[in-house]
This record gives C-alpha cells, structure tokens and sequence, in this order.
C-alpha cells in the first residue's frame, strides 16, 4: 500500500507516493534522485543525513517522508545560490579543508548552518564542539571542521543568511 | 605563474566543489536502469554447521527475483577469496591457508558470515524476503578470546589450519638477544593488549553491478582503494571472468583506512550474479553489516622485554605477540603482524639486536586486516610504551631517554636488526620542537596546578618512525607478497593545452585532485585549473596498485614527475624543430621552452598543438601526439617519523580522560601542499586517539556476538573527545624519489595511541597505578585506581 506525499525541496513542490516505512532520505536519494544527502548509519547517530524541515536541522533517517508532508526541506544541494557563489558554510569548509572524502560534508554543513543561527551568530570552540555531538567525521578529526564553522558564523551574519 | 599553484603552496582542493553542493557520485548514488537490489542473509552464530536452508517461501515474497546460496556458486564453481601474501613460518613452510568461500558452504564461522544473497526489486523487498529464509544450524563450540585461541582443546575453526595456528614466524636471532639480555643492567617488561578496531569509513561498503549481455562484459562499481588490484583477483582467482571483460569503477570513495583494499564476498556476488538475474544488481551495507563484515584492524596480545645498560642504552628488544586473524584470512592479513609489524621494532633507536616471534591465530570472528598504519601502530604501542615504562623504572625523562638512544642523524642511511634500511631521518630536532611547542619545561606548574583542583595530570610522549609509501617490489616479491608495487601515472595532454593526469592511485579522502595537479602545475607550467586527475576506473586509467600503506604521493607521485619529464623532453624536440636551434640548446623554464641567449621562446602549450595539428613537425623523427606514461618502482621504503606530546587530564572520581594538550611534530620530507597534510595529520591523530581512550571492538567470549555492534555500542570520537592540535614539522627529504617526499597519511593513527596512554599511565604513577588497559575508558581508568580487575583484560 502506498500513501500520497507532497512537500517544497529547496523551494520546488515535489510529489510521490511512497510506503508507510519509507524515511524521509529514501524519499529524497531513491524517489526524487536528490543524493547528496547521505547514509552512514543506521541509528541515527551519524548526522551524514541531516536535512533543514522547516528551518530546523533534522536526521532525515530518523522521520518518515510522511511526517514531512506539506513541509519546506532544505537539501545541501539547495544551499548555494549558484556554482560560484556558495553558502558562507559551504565556503569556510572549503577555505579551512574542512572535508576530506566528502561523505560527512552534506550534514556537517546542515548541522553546522542550524547551530550557528540557534546561537544568534555567536559560537566559541567548546560550543561547536559539543554542539557537533550529533555528527561523525572519521577523515578530519573534527579539528578543520571546528575551524570552519568558527569562521563561517561572522560570515552568515554579514551575509544575512 | 604557478608559484600558488606549485609545490609548497597552500592550493584549495579541487574536489570540494562536487562535495559541498551534494554532486559527488558515490557507489549507492548511481542510477541504474532496471536495478534489483541485493541483501545479504547472514550468520547470527559465531560457529554452526548449516544442516539445510530453505530457500522456498523466501522465493515467494513480493518483489523477489533470485536466491542464491553457498550451493549455487559451489555449483558454479565460484573460486575462493585469496590470501594474497605467503609468510613463511620459522620452520620455512608457507602459512596455513584455509578455504574462505564467498557463500558459507556448509559451516558458518563468524557471526555475520554469508549464508545467502537475496535479489528483489527494492532493498526492503529483499531484506523482508531474506528473514523468511529457513536455516537450521548446528551450534558448534565458538573459540572467540584471541589469548586461548592457540590453547590445546580450543574449539577447531579449519581443519587446514591444526590447533588455529596459522603461522608461528619469527624475526632475529634470539641466542643474540639472550646474551644481550644477559649483559643487561635493566630489564623492562610488559603485556599488553592493543585493541581490536573497527574501521568505520563513513561511507558504508558498497557495490553495483551490471552485465552486458551483448559484449559479454561485466561492469562493477564498487567502494574500492585499489580497483585494478580488485579487478585482478576477481578475474584470477575468484570470478574467471577475463580482465579485459570487467570493468571496475571506483567513483567517490567516502574514506578507507585500509578496510576497502580489500576483496570481499559482497562485491564478488553482486558481480556474479548480475548475469545471472539480467539486470544491474546494487548492494550498499547497512552500517550494522560495517561492524559486523568489515576487516577488523590491530588485535594483538604481546609480551615485550627491553634490556637496557647503566646508562639507560637499548641492549635488546624481545616481543611475543599472538595476532587474530579471524574466521578468514582476508586479502593482506599474513602481511600485517609480520612484515609490517615486526620489521618496525627498531623504532628511532640503535637499539642493536632485536627478537620477535608472531603467532596468527584464527578465532570466531570478522577477518582481521589492515587498518590505518597496519602493524605499524601495533609497532609502535610496543615499543614506544616499554621505553616509557623503562624510563618510569630508572627514573629518567622520557625525552632523555629517547634522545639517548635515537639513531643519530649521521647514521643515515642506517640498516636496522630487523632488515629495513632507514633512507634519511634526523630525530632529535624533531623532539625538540615538540618539547618546545608543548612546553614540556611548564609541565610540572601545570601538574601542580590541575592537583590543587583534585585532577591527576600527566604527559605522554611517542617518537615513531614508519616505513611506507609501499614498497620496492622485488623486496616486496622476497617477502611472500603476490602483487608489485609500483604505481603508473599517464599525462595526456589535449590539443588545447590542458591535461589529464591518469593515475594508477585512488583518491579517497587524500586530495590527489589537487595534490597531484599541484605537482605537475609545478613541473609543467601548466595552470592548475588546466589540469585534471583521472581515477579509480580500470577502463580509463593504467593498471595501478591504487592506494593504502601512504603510498599515493611517494610513489604515484613520483610516476607523475617521470611522465613529466618524458613530456619535457619531447617538448624540447618540437620546440627544438620550431625554433630552428639544436636540442641541446632548448631549456625549459616556466612553462616555456627557450633557447639560452636567445629571445626565442615557445611556450609548452605551443608545443602540444603542434604535436597534435603537425603540420611544421619533424614527423620522420618523432611521433605526434603529447602523451607520455610512465610506471615507478621504488628503491625502498620512505620512512617518515615524527614525535607526539599528549597531555591529559585524570578524574579519579570518575575515571574520565580529557585530552589538553595535544602536540605533533612530524617529518615527512619535502611537502606539497602543507594544509592537506596537516589535515591528514589531524584525522590520524583522531583514530589513535580512538583507540587509546574510547574504541573497542567486543565479542562475547562464550556466544561471539559482536557486542560493540554499533554506534550506541562502539564509541566513535566525536568532536568533543579531542581538542585542536598543535602540529610542527621539520623537514629531512627523502633520498630516493624524486619529490623528495614521505608519505604522510598514517602517521598520526601510529603515534597517537602510545602519546596518550604514556599520558594516562603518568598521571596516574602517583596513585600506584602502573597499568590500565587501552582504551582508557573511564571504567577501566576507574577500576585501575581503585584497585579492582580492569574490565577489559
């Protein structure tokens, strides 16, 4: 049995219809070829997954697509605003080599972006850091990644993002 | 020109791009038309004989399109996974090689062991149809603790392999070790157990597979370090299928650590059975499969004895370690606590006569194989944490006695007791700038300091030396290894200037898009944005070794400046030609070839187009085209060593380690692009910090369960378990390559445990706690301190 869901991906309405059990990443990576979200694990402790629902970071593994009817997500492919002009996030990672393989990177950088606007732009070291709780990088040692987000809370706010 | 782009210089990566807007291509990201969707049903016992399974209701679920089990491909003839390195016991014979079938045939010896692979239409149709699958087991006796395995009466995993021993090998003389030992002022000793690892690349394994019906030729994708090696023994030994009629593409990897050099059953079957079923066939673990199939990494169980004089000078070393190896042998398994263990006991030290004698015993568990510096942590946990504990016992700084003993830098090229001949080095600056970064004089303030705030503080050093950058390949070849180790590199410049650099080496995580491109920008002039480097697709790129043991820069690095320089001469002939001048006269400087004395100039993208479009070339000596390969062998082994500063912070009231300090200064030759390496360094560090104080792969001793079976269970470092590093480096280039480099991606997972449980065990010398085994979770440095049997011996 299949079940009817809409929701807005990065500011476009999409449709499918999908099973009771089908997670809101499946929805994304095998329904609507979005694939930059990833899975790392399977008890929602990684964060390669996290997704914005409604402005707020969230593990797509951990809700079902039907949760997100009606809703507005946000993908890591829907952060840039062109090839060349990049999300202040996305562009302190790269500026500080805060990505190695890639694989963390999609939800490192979504988790990243919610934690620096919950904390008003303002961000020290111990914070990231205990904030990136619920992220796992095996590559860079977190160490960049800090770095990165450090960088990047100035620069959302000047930006206005 | 390329003075940003070129050697040296801190170049952003070109492969962000793709990564930071969610357009990588990894193995599940393919779409394939018509895809079927592979599970794979797996042993929930450590040990059973398989009396039937019944396949028949499993084939009625929805979506199901073929079962296959351990008959089918026994039917077919499905050959073996292969041991690919032969070691040689101490008696000479070759080490026991068990069968390891790619479906259990009719005993499952792990739990998650291959019993059957299910293809449906979805993955969740074919995991639903895999648990209706009927299997009646057997249980038989599990032998599950490495320290029994070799026990008279434990439990028989293979019957090729009598009593569970693979191989008892040994290395040194141990009559010349005895009299040394006889001769000894002091002799230090110590147990201990480095502990077993589960790799944990982010990117769970993965494969795809599809097969033309039309050609006959078989594609597989796969989450590989190494496709042309993976290509080689599916065709050679296990699958039949000719080289020529399998592809093997390895896109974006998402991290490695040595656990996807390797060939496995999963990869093997969907590759099998895409012609079978007639359409693509994709499979990509759930991380649960990770923990369970994955190969393993470290798992050892030593005894070590160091002999030193009155002065406090190495005299001898002697080390017995028992190495798991699992259920199977996987693909390098017998390489990793032998050669690449054993060969590394010198350390950074004279130390003259060395012992070791390694026993490799099978155990109920995942296949144990190389991970993230493979024996060579293993080397240096022995050796770096007796030296500490000897300089405990006399009473000596731990830096003295080091420096005591390092191999002093006019020794170079220095040939060590246990075959490796150390290229270069120069170790005691090395400590210095540690010392000095660390500020080791401010240590004991800062002691005194944490104890008026009833926190235990202690520091922890670790001078490693490595040998990588694998490896010369007749050298390799004596040592039982079954492949070469070279690596190629093709430059293929096209008619409009820009190149593509197809290289033999993977790039998982390593940055060689960038790296490699900065090398030839620097050599060729080229801007780096004209350059492109090639990957991990046996159709597209020259057979190559792929890369593992940080070898990518050393040694494919190296095929790169050969092509280089093979493109250099022959430009010089085009330009030689184009600009009317001998040969002999035309040098090659910034991208332009000139001739001395002269104002006639032509640049090198002159040159190409004039290869290509040879309309005023001199075609009756020199071919056309501007495409040169070449393959690199190296002379030996590189030998990057460093020292690490760990400083940590002790609870006693909960038994908690915070890292505080944490510094590392390293040596690895001339670098290319220092922001890279620091961040290779970094997440080094990281996976020994992993290790040392939260890692711990868990079986239990009497079921095999994996108890640490996920990430609520084995503890990953988070971003809060580490602080920032503080890094150095000094730089002594290697000898034998012509950049001049050492390889660099290891380093930090070698040193780092010894760093931080010298750290931990010096803290807590004032509380009477002399040992606490690794990791140093707050349990056991609880129950260290308060006297009770630690939990994890």
């Amino acid at each position: 049995m299949t079940i009817p869901v809409a929701m807005t991906v990065n500011g476009k309405p999409v449709s499918g219809k999908v099973e009771a059990r089908t997670l809101l990443v499946q929805f994304l990576r095998e329904h609507l070829g979005m694939t930059g979200t990833h899975v790392g694990c399977d008890t929602s402790q990684c964060g390669a997954c996290v997704v914005h629902v409604d402005g707020k970071s969230v593990k797509s593994c951990t809700i079902l697509a039907v949760q997100a009817e009606g809703a507005k997500v946000t993908t890591i492919e829907g952060l840039a605003e062109s090839a060349e002009k990049l999300h202040p996030m996305q562009e302190a990672f790269r500026e500080n080599h805060a990505l190695q393989c890639g694989f963390c990177t999609p939800g490192m950088v979504m988790s990243a972006i919610d934690m620096v606007k919950r904390h008003n732009y303002q961000l020290d070291e111990a914070t990231v850091r205990r904030e990136l709780e619920g992220n796992l990088c095996r590559c860079t040692g977190y160490h960049n990644i800090v770095k990165a987000i450090l960088a990047a809370a100035p620069a959302m706010k000047s930006a206005g993002v | 020109m390329t003075a940003q782009t070129g050697i040296g210089a801190r170049v952003k990566r070109k492969e962000d791009q793709r990564f930071l807007t969610g357009t990588g291509r990894y193995v599940d990201d393919l779409p394939l038309a018509r895809a079927t969707y592979a599970h794979f049903l797996r042993s929930p016992h450590a040990h059973a004989k398989i009396k039937s399974i019944d396949t028949s209701a499993a084939a009625k679920m929805p979506g199901v399109v073929a079962i296959f089990t351990g008959k089918d491909t026994a039917d077919a003839k499905v050959g073996g996974l292969i041991c690919g390195w032969v070691v040689k016991d101490k008696h000479g014979q070759p080490h026991k090689a068990p069968p390891h079938p790619v479906m259990a045939l009719d005993t499952v010896r792990y739990v998650g062991d291959t019993v059957a692979m299910v293809v449906a239409n979805s993955h969740d149709e074919a995991k639903d149809a895999a648990e209706a699958i009927k299997v009646d087991y057997e249980m038989l006796p599990a032998n599950v603790d490495l320290a029994t395995a070799l026990d008279k009466g434990a439990p028989q995993i293979h019957a090729e392999a009598p009593g569970n021993l693979i191989y008892d090998w040994e290395l040194g003389v141990k009559a010349d070790v005895d009299a040394a030992f006889a001769k000894a002022a002091h002799v230090t000793k110590l147990d201990l157990v480095n502990n077993r690892l589960i790799p944990n690349a982010m990117e769970p394994r993965a494969a795809a597979a599809e097969y033309d019906k039309g050609t006959g030729n078989y594609t597989l994708w796969s989450t590989s370090q190494n496709p042309h090696v993976l290509r080689l023994i599916l065709s050679a030994f296990v699958l039949g299928i000719p080289e020529h009629k399998l592809r093997v593409i390895a896109p974006d990897v998402g991290g490695g650590f040595g656990s996807k050099i390797f060939c496995y059953n999963e990869e093997t079957m969907v590759t099998w059975a895409a012609s079978r079923v007639g359409r693509p066939i994709k499979w990509t673990a759930e991380r649960s499969e990770s923990f369970q199939t994955d190969a393993h990494g470290r798992d050892h169980v030593t005894h070590a004895e160091l002999a030193l004089d009155k002065d406090g000078k190495f005299l001898g070393l002697k080390v017995e370690t028992i190495a798991n190896m699992g259920a199977y042998l996987s693909t390098f398994s017998t390489a990793v606590p032998t050669y690449l263990y054993a060969t590394l006991l010198a350390g950074q030290y004279t130390t003259p006569v060395i012992y070791a004698n390694v026993k490799a015993a099978l155990t109920n568990t995942a296949p144990v194989d190389a991970y993230r510096g493979a024996g060579r942590p293993e080397a240096t946990f022995v050796i770096e944490s007796i030296v500490s504990k000897a300089a405990k016992e006399l009473k000596m700084d731990p830096a003295e006695l080091r420096r005591k003993n390092f191999i002093p830098a006019n020794a170079f090229p220095y040939q060590t007791p246990v075959a490796l001949q150390y290229d270069s080095g120069n170790y005691p600056p090395i400590i210095d700038e540690a010392i000095k970064i660390a500020d080791y004089k401010g240590f004991e303030a800062r002691r005194a300091e944490a104890k008026s705030r009833g926190k235990l503080r202690g520091i922890g050093f670790s001078s490693y030396i490595e040998a990588c950058g694998l490896g010369p390949s007749r050298v390799i070849g004596q040592l039982g290894g079954g492949v070469g180790q070279w690596e190629s590199a093709e430059l293929r410049f096209n008619p409009t200037g820009n190149v593509q650099i197809l290289t033999g080496a993977h790039s998982h995580g390593q940055s060689h898009e960038t790296t490699f491109a900065q090398v030839v920008s620097d050599k060729l002039g080229v801007p780096i944005e004209n350059i492109e480097v090639v990957h991990g697709d046996t159709a597209t790129t020259p057979f190559g070794m792929g890369s593992y043991g940080s070898r990518s820069l050393a040694v494919g690095g190296s095929a790169i400046v050969k092509a280089a320089d093979k493109i250099i001469a022959k430009g010089k002939k085009i330009a030689a030609h184009l600009m009317e001048a001998s040969v002999a006269d035309v040098v090659f400087e910034g991208g332009t070839f000139k001739v001395a004395g002269t104002d006639k100039a032509v640049p090198l993208g002159q040159a190409v187009f004039a290869a290509y479009v040879p309309h005023n070339y001199p075609l009756e000596e020199l071919e056309p085209g501007m495409d040169e390969n070449a393959f690199y062998d190296p002379s030996n082994f590189v030998y990057p060593a460093g020292t690490q500063i760990c400083e940590v912070e002790v609870d006693p009231d909960t038994g908690e380690v915070e890292i505080v300090n944490f510094t590392a200064v390293d040596d690895f030759g001339n670098i290319v692009n220092p922001m890279i390496v620091e961040g290779q360094v970094h997440g080094g560090i990281v996976q020994g910090v992993g290790q040392a104080l939260l890692e711990n792969a868990v079986y239990d001793k009497e079921t095999g369960q994996l108890v640490s079976g996920s990430y609520m269970d084995y503890t990953m470092p988070r971003a809060d378990d580490v602080p920032s590093f503080k890094l150095g480096n000094k730089v002594t280039p290697c000898p034998h390559n012509p950049l001049g480099v050492k390889g660099c991606g290891e380093a930090g997972a070698i040193a780092a445990p010894a760093a931080v449980m010298n750290a931990v065990h010096d803290a807590l010398a004032p509380v009477g706690v002399s040992h606490v085994p690794m990791p140093a979770t707050p349990l056991n440095v609880w129950q260290a301190i308060h006297g009770a049997r630690p939990a994890a011996e």
